[in-house]
């Protein structure tokens, strides 16, 4: 037997050397995809957006712009929540149905005489609280999230309507409904709030330790419970998040069409942010992806809306196109990150 | 046996992983109406040769496979049971959700038209469940079987299926003694009926008992064979060890010289299935290893300490003080930290950066404003693992899972290290580590030991074990079965240990 000794050195040696030529191509390489990566679906809102204005003219001024953003303002809210659920590796079903019940309480709240703002808080707090049972069952029965919230999506929805008596409810005189309806700086409010909660998220997830932990429980959840973090903390947090995006959306709803009805409104909302943060590249199994793809996915969906709306094509049609773009793009997605770490 | 035809050759077979070299010009003769038992410790290549068998690798090119002196071609499991080969695994491979027939007769149901034909597939399984003497039927479904029981139905697959060559994977793990001389019984029932069975298993005892002939296999290399009347203890373990240690462990601590007062200490913890009664003590500055066969325990021991399992009972002292550990938060929280043997699933968040893989555990304890992260001092320490570890990488912000092998090991070792522990246990904390990660993996425990660490070192490769521990505990089947090089204690050799986890010899008191 040679010594093993010498064996090793030179074995260690040719590592070395190999490993640093190879190191920095692949770091190269690396650096490449997390760029195309956090640009991600930039470029199809764009293409879309040039897109709509060749067809139509009007798509690129500032007055229709406006309305795209102020369309896509509550999914963004939802799909704030929804990033968070999904980075974990969750699903939350339920949002369209807690958004209806929050809408109901902030319009039976607005009721109240000279306490009228009151239902803004009412609102937030129905909706915590409901993300909270859902985060409750996952994290402590340890019930699959698909179950849990398509339960309380079927259930909230049964609570919005026994809320309002199974009618629309109105309030012409609503006090917050500058909300849904007033401009600050020139822009609508409702996409002020989008844009707070797109931040609040942001600073969240990549300034905060539970930030971390909602990566690293997504990424890998086994790993992270060795690593001594609270698995069922970050699971409560992220579904009570989702729930309380989902309440400030009902307040945003009511405020806007100064009602709420507990049969129709928030109508698969959820399916809508679902897809908002699918196409902003967020893993569906956990632990990848960014607040900021959520928001380019939610504005993705509006333009859609919004321009084939303005190209004039008929409702049936955008149903089936705005299908199309969605398994599109992140058929394209898949295709350029194609190698990647990512599953 | 001598003259007949070997229903099996392998002969010249090589096979080469990516960096590794898991098997060279093994060979292995099997004859029919024999009970040939494969010997080797873990890691010498009994299960990639098994593997090669089934169809589930495909050897290098240059190696042979004879059936009954026909050259075949293994190249999918499907050509292995068409060659009559069927393995039955250690862990099982039933679907529970299914009857008993319908395991055994998963992917070649019995049809009429294009309907599934129960009754025959009932039939036909009830025979041969009654060749075996069993008393489930048919349509039993699996779930209400014991694991002694489901061994039959695997058994049962493999003789419905008319294999010829029958190759069992440490098939007494999960059996109780009673069902174990079951399983003997018919296995030489199995023999009389002129199957072949390649016998895998550690256990000495059962080897004698059972074995007609024996292979060993070691670092990949076929070493010899045995036939019945030749076979010793003392014999198998020499072949199975035989190699010479190189200086390539790292002890320069000294804990025999200045042996530091007691540290730790675990006592009488069991989880009532897998870990039955286990006390120790650990000193500071010392390399505790705690070494026995696959199964034996070791890896689900440490799981109880560092409360990432629930214990049944028993209780953990650090300096003389009752630890409360719940979960794993509370362990690291006291000093107690565990690495674990499978760092791809259980270890690393693999898409997540260098930098937060580092700083996971002190997230928490770097955070201003009660959970605003702190990112000049996970850079700092980002910054600093790499360079002290000699972790090989670009940059701390690139994922973790696009490092090789040793280089992941030492991002994982280093977010314990920043926690500042007291007690490190190391579960097999060189497997799958190129060989100049392993020499600087051992410099750093013996560097902990010396700064008055406890580390415990769980570790299936002897050599490793016997080269950088201090004292080593041996387990099996749950329990600590002896200790060598403590006072008093047989010193820390190979032989030794391998006697006491197969059970040869109980170790002195």
């Amino acid at each position: 037997m040679t010594s093993p000794n010498d064996t090793s050195a030179s074995i260690q040696a040719t590592g070395a050397a190999g490993v640093d030529a190879a190191s920095q191509s692949k770091q190269r390489r690396l650096a490449w995809r997390s760029t195309l990566q956090a640009i991600g679906m930039l470029p199809v809102l764009i293409i879309l957006g040039v897109v709509f204005e060749l067809m139509s003219g009007r798509f690129m001024s500032f007055q229709n712009l406006s309305i795209v953003m102020q369309q896509a303002s509550i999914n963004t809210v939802l799909a704030a929540g929804m990033t968070f659920v999904i980075l974990t590796g969750g699903i939350d079903l339920s949002v369209g149905s807690i958004l209806a019940a929050a809408a109901m309480v902030a319009i039976l709240g607005s009721l109240i005489p000279e306490w009228g703002m009151l239902g803004i808080p009412a609102a937030l707090l129905a909706g915590l609280g409901f993300g909270l049972l859902n985060g409750a069952l996952v994290a402590f029965a340890k019930l699959p999230p698909f179950i849990v919230t398509l339960g309380s999506l079927t259930a909230v929805r049964g609570v919005a309507r026994l809320l309002g008596g199974d009618t629309t409810q109105f309030n012409p005189q609503l006090p917050f409904a500058f909300i849904g309806n007033g401009t600050l700086f020139g822009l609508p409010w409702l996409v002020w709030i989008a844009f707070a909660v797109v931040i609040i998220s942001w600073f969240i997830l990549r300034r905060t330790v539970l930030g971390v932990h909602i990566y690293a429980v997504g990424g890998n959840p086994d790993a992270a419970r060795l690593s001594g973090i609270k698995v069922w903390a970050v699971l409560l947090f992220v579904y009570a998040f989702s729930g309380l995006a989902a309440g400030l959306g009902g307040v945003m709803s009511a405020a806007r069409l100064f009602a709420a009805n507990g049969l129709q409104l928030g109508q698969s909302y959820e399916l809508d942010a679902i897809a908002a943060v699918i196409l902003g590249g967020t893993s569906f199994v956990g632990g990848i992806g960014s607040i900021w793809g959520t928001l380019i996915g939610a504005l993705i969906i509006a333009i859609l809306t919004n321009g084939l709306i303005l190209v004039g094509v008929s409702d049936i049609w955008q149903f089936i196109i705005k299908g199309l773009v969605i398994i599109g793009a992140v058929a394209l997605d898949r295709y350029r990150l194609k190698g990647s770490a990512r599953t | 046996m001598v003259g007949s035809t070997p229903i099996l050759e392998m002969k010249d077979i090589s096979k080469t992983f990516p960096g590794v070299k898991a098997l060279t010009n093994v060979k292995l003769t099997v004859y029919p109406g024999e009970i040939h038992a494969l010997m080797g410790e873990n890691g010498a290549g009994k299960s990639t040769l098994m593997k090669i068998l089934s169809g589930a690798y495909q050897a290098d090119p240059g190696g042979e496979i004879l059936i009954s002196g026909q050259h075949v071609t293994i190249n999918g499991p499907l050509a292995a049971r068409q060659h009559g080969i069927s393995i039955i695994y250690q862990e099982l491979s039933l679907a529970p959700n299914l009857t008993v027939a319908e395991n055994m007769l998963l992917g070649r149901e019995h049809t009429s038209g294009p309907m599934v034909d129960r009754r025959s597939m009932e039939k036909a399984c009830q025979d041969v469940l009654g060749r075996l003497g069993v008393h489930f039927r048919a349509t039993t479904k699996v779930s209400e079987l014991s694991m002694a029981e489901r061994q039959l139905v695997e058994i049962a697959r493999a003789l419905i299926a008319n294999s010829r060559i029958l190759v069992m994977d440490e098939p007494t793990t999960s059996l109780s003694s009673r069902e174990t001389e079951t399983l003997f019984a018919l296995v030489r029932q199995l023999r009389a009926e002129g199957l072949a069975i390649i016998y895998i298993s550690h256990r000495m005892a059962e080897i004698y008992e059972l074995a007609d002939r024996v292979s060993v296999l070691r670092d990949g290399s076929y070493v010899g064979t045995l036939v019945a009347e030749e076979i010793s203890a003392e014999r198998l373990v020499q072949m199975m060890v035989g190699r010479d240690l190189s200086s390539f462990y790292k002890k320069e601590h000294d804990a025999h010289q200045s042996r530091g007062p007691i540290l730790f200490e675990v006592r009488n913890v069991s989880d009532g299935v897998r870990v039955r009664d286990c006390s120790f003590q650990l000193h500071e500055g010392e390399v505790l290893g705690i070494a026995g066969l696959v199964g034996a325990g070791r890896t689900e021991l440490a799981r109880l300490i560092y409360g990432a399992d629930p214990r049944a009972h028993g209780e953990i002292l650090l300096q003389g003080k009752r630890l409360s550990i719940n979960a794993p938060e509370d362990a690291i929280g006291s000093g107690v930290v565990y690495l674990t043997e499978d760092r791809k699933h259980l270890g690393l968040f693999l898409d997540l950066t260098v930098r937060v893989n580092v700083n996971v555990n002190v997230l928490g304890r770097d955070a201003r404003m009660g959970g605003v992260l702190n990112l000049k001092a996970a850079r700092d320490r980002a910054a600093a693992a790499i360079r002290s570890l000699a972790i090989r990488v670009a940059g701390d912000v690139v994922p973790v899972g696009s490092l090789s092998g040793g280089n992941q090991q030492k991002v994982l070792l280093s977010r314990l290290l920043e926690t500042k522990p007291k007690v490190l246990i190391l579960d097999e904390p060189t497997r799958g580590v190129d060989i100049g990660a392993k020499s600087e993996i051992y410099r750093l425990i013996d560097n902990l030991a010396r700064n008055g660490v406890g580390v415990i070192v769980i570790s299936s490769e002897l050599p490793e074990i016997v080269g950088i521990c201090d004292r080593v505990l041996v387990m099996r089947e749950g329990r600590i079965e002896g200790e060598v090089g403590g006072a008093g204690h047989p010193p820390v050799t190979q032989e030794n240990i391998i006697s006491i986890a197969t059970g040869v010899r109980e170790a002195a008191e």
